[in-house]
């Protein structure tokens, strides 16, 4: 079973998020790593290859930086790496990704199953995994807290809200899992220093035949035209009890329609 | 890259890749496994045996259990790394990081520096994968910083060795499946490899600790214990033996202690920037902002001073003084970083919800095993002047 696992690199949660003057994110100003959803998908594709057999690849698409989203999956235990890069791509959106990741998966070639994660936790969109889907020509399924593969076909456990239905796809497939599925590991010091040695391979877009119109800001369907900083959280309402605890707490819930 | 807001100086920059990736995973590890529980454990003064196994056990898949050993399943990582790790461990609690000490330098580095190529096959890969625990017998009731007095005895019995005696203070040992103990034969200080279900072993734990208490400590209690002839550490013969694994371990301490200076710097910053008194945060206050000051960078020097140490082992190996001027340095300034940390939170700095106490209150522990503050000072002395002053 070979996996191929796209993996995105984002700007780290946890600091300040910036804008270029494009309104592009600004992916240079904040330390970036690989997008923990997508490690849920590392983790999927690990043990699937470790219950069985065959070659776990990472492939990414992003600036310089993102093959840090490459190390950090190979020291967890994938076998190999692609790193698209390519300065045309940058401002590319959801279907220039997905035509760029769809060429690369081509190209790295006798795949079984492309995972991803649920959305990226920058863009989150979702959208990436279906369109891949597409230009794959591969039947899609998405959401998956739960995987099995076997005989050729893959089937999945999707939870709504109301039921969970389970989904059976043939083989190849794409599918997107969500960060119920498992618990991803973390590198273990083995894994760090086996990841040393673990082939990555960078290829533009000469590489992959993708025409550079075809990419970047300027080929994007749709544009950001402004972005804006969530306001401030205001302050919460401190209730007092003094005997009338109760129905303040009442009141509240209602004059918000939540009771 | 950006700074964490406490790293004034970026001594981040001065890790490899590769180095903060260790970093983060032990991070992770004790994120996960330690800090949830390790105030509950304090505050109980228990660390349950079937705790310690899952945490060893779990520290063993990772790698962290003898890490920087080559070979028989350790992972072989340099002296920054296994620094690292121990200042992440320690940053959670002393005792964990204490717990992983005692395995991987004190008891596995004996096996591996001293043992035969049987007794490392047996026991170090288990070892390393958490599946056995070891601990560590030097120190007695009577004869603590002047270990050459000790008194536990090991005596020839055909092939046979029998030792009687008794160890006292040894962390891990009520847990262990395996004791490395020092005893005085008729040819000087040996170890030994003591399984601790062997007849006449106990290892009764000691109770009413006020420090270190997410640790387990006990007795190594031997009577007339009859051991095979190829029990013996064949590698060494004397005090260098333990005191050689004391270093090692040591050294670990001098990182270990700036994890626990780190969490005290980071929980004073974070508290004095939202307690408000007299109108504003006290973090506003020119006195409490000497404080954090000298805190910060008591801890920078004593970060950098590690990794000199660190840098220093994997390139030319270090010398007993070297290790001890930084276990001098880095545990007295750890412990006055946590007592300064302490006053800023005022009133909830006593308190168990706050991490500062515990940290204090371990670094006793830590300012005294290991080679006192005394017995540092004293090698630091002879070092610089040539002149013994222990007796
Ligand atoms: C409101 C908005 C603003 C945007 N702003 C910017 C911007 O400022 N700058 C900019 O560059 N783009 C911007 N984009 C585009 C968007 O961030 C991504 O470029 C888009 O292509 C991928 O969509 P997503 O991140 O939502 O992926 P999703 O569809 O949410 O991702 C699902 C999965 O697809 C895979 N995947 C997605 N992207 C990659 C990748 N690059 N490499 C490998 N695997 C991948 C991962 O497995 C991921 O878990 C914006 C999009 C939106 C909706
Ligand atoms: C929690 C904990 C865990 C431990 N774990 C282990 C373990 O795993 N294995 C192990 O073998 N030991 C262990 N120890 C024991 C530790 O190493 C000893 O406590 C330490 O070596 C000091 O010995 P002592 O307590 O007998 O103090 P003593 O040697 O009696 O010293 C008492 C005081 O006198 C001072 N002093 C002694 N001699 C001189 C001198 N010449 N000049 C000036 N001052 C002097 C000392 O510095 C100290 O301040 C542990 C201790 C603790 C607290």
């Amino acid at each position: 079973m070979n996996i191929v696992v796209c993996v995105k690199y984002v700007p780290d949660a946890q600091g300040d998020r910036a804008f270029e003057a494009d309104h592009t994110t600004d992916r240079e100003a904040v330390d970036g790593l690989l997008s923990e959803l997508d490690e849920y998908a590392v983790e999927e594709a690990l043990k699937i290859v470790e219950a069985g057999e065959g070659e776990v690849t990472v492939l990414t698409m992003g600036p310089e930086d993102a093959a840090t989203a490459v190390k950090k999956s190979l020291q967890m235990g994938a076998d190999k790496g692609v790193h698209v890069l390519d300065d045309a791509i940058a401002g590319s959106d959801s279907v220039a990704t997905s035509l760029i990741l769809a060429e690369a998966i081509r190209k790295i070639g006798d795949v079984d199953l492309v995972l991803t994660g649920l959305a990226s936790t920058d863009g989150v969109m979702s959208v990436v995994p279906a369109m891949l889907a597409e230009r794959l020509g591969m039947p899609q399924v998405t959401f998956a807290s739960e995987l099995t593969v076997e005989d050729g076909s893959v089937t999945i456990r999707r939870d709504n809200e109301a039921f969970s239905e389970t989904v059976e796809a043939s083989l190849p497939a794409v599918v997107s899992v969500t960060d119920q599925i498992n618990e991803p590991r973390y590198p273990s010091f083995k894994g760090i220093m086996a990841a040393k040695k673990k082939p990555v391979e960078t290829w533009g877009l000469a590489d992959l035949g993708v025409d550079v119109a075809h990419v970047g800001l300027g080929a994007s369907w749709t544009m950001v035209t402004d972005t804006q900083a969530r306001p401030p959280r205001e302050a919460g309402q401190v209730v007092t009890d003094e005997g009338q605890g109760g129905e303040a707490l009442a009141q509240f819930l209602a004059d918000r329609r939540l009771a | 890259m950006p700074a964490a807001t406490h790293d004034l100086l970026d001594l981040d920059s001065l890790l490899t890749e590769d180095e903060r990736a260790v970093r983060a995973s032990v991070r992770q590890a004790c994120a996960d496994l330690v800090l949830p529980h390790v105030a509950g454990w304090y505050e109980n003064g228990d660390l349950p045996a079937a705790q310690v196994r899952e945490l060893v056990g779990e520290f063993g898949r990772l790698g962290l259990l003898g890490m920087h050993l080559e070979g028989y399943g350790c992972a072989g990582m340099g002296a920054v790394d296994y620094g690292l790790a121990c200042t992440e461990l320690e940053a959670a609690d002393s005792g964990i990081r204490s717990m992983v000490s005692v395995q991987g330098s004190l008891a596995m580095h004996a096996l591996h520096t001293f043992g035969s190529e049987e007794q490392r096959q047996e026991w170090l890969p288990a070892m390393a994968a958490g599946e056995r625990i070891g601990c560590f017998g030097l120190t007695e009731p009577d004869h603590g910083s002047d270990p050459a007095s000790m008194t536990t005895r090991a005596r020839q019995d055909g092939s046979d060795w029998i030792l009687d005696g008794t160890k006292t203070w040894i962390t891990n040992a009520p847990v262990a499946d395996v004791a490395v103990v020092w005893a005085r034969t008729d040819d000087g200080v040996r170890g030994f490899v003591v399984p601790t279900g062997t007849a006449g072993v106990q290892t009764p734990t000691i109770s009413h600790k006020l420090s270190l208490r997410a640790s387990v400590t006990g007795q190594v209690v031997l009577e007339q214990v009859r051991l095979p002839g190829d029990a013996v550490l064949p590698g060494v013969r004397g005090l260098k033996g333990p005191l050689s694994c004391l270093s090692e371990a040591r050294y670990g301490i001098v990182w270990g202690a700036m994890g626990a200076a780190r969490t005290a710097l980071l929980t004073a910053l974070e508290y004095a920037g939202t307690r408000e008194q007299f109108g504003r945060p006290i973090s506003g206050f020119q006195l409490t902002q000497a404080k954090l000051a000298r805190m910060h960078q008591a801890w920078a020097t004593g970060t950098l001073l590690a990794l000199h140490l660190g840098r220093r082992k994997d390139e030319h190996g270090l010398r007993p003084e070297q290790v001890s001027v930084g276990k001098l340095n880095n545990v007295t300034a750890a412990l006055e970083i946590c007592r300064t940390a302490r006053t800023v939170l005022g009133a909830n700095g006593i308190s168990g919800d706050y991490p500062l106490m515990r940290h204090a209150n371990n670094l006793e522990s830590v300012l005294t095993y290991e080679g006192t503050e005394e017995m540092h000072t004293l090698v630091v002395g002879q070092a610089l002047t040539g002149e013994p002053a222990y007796r």
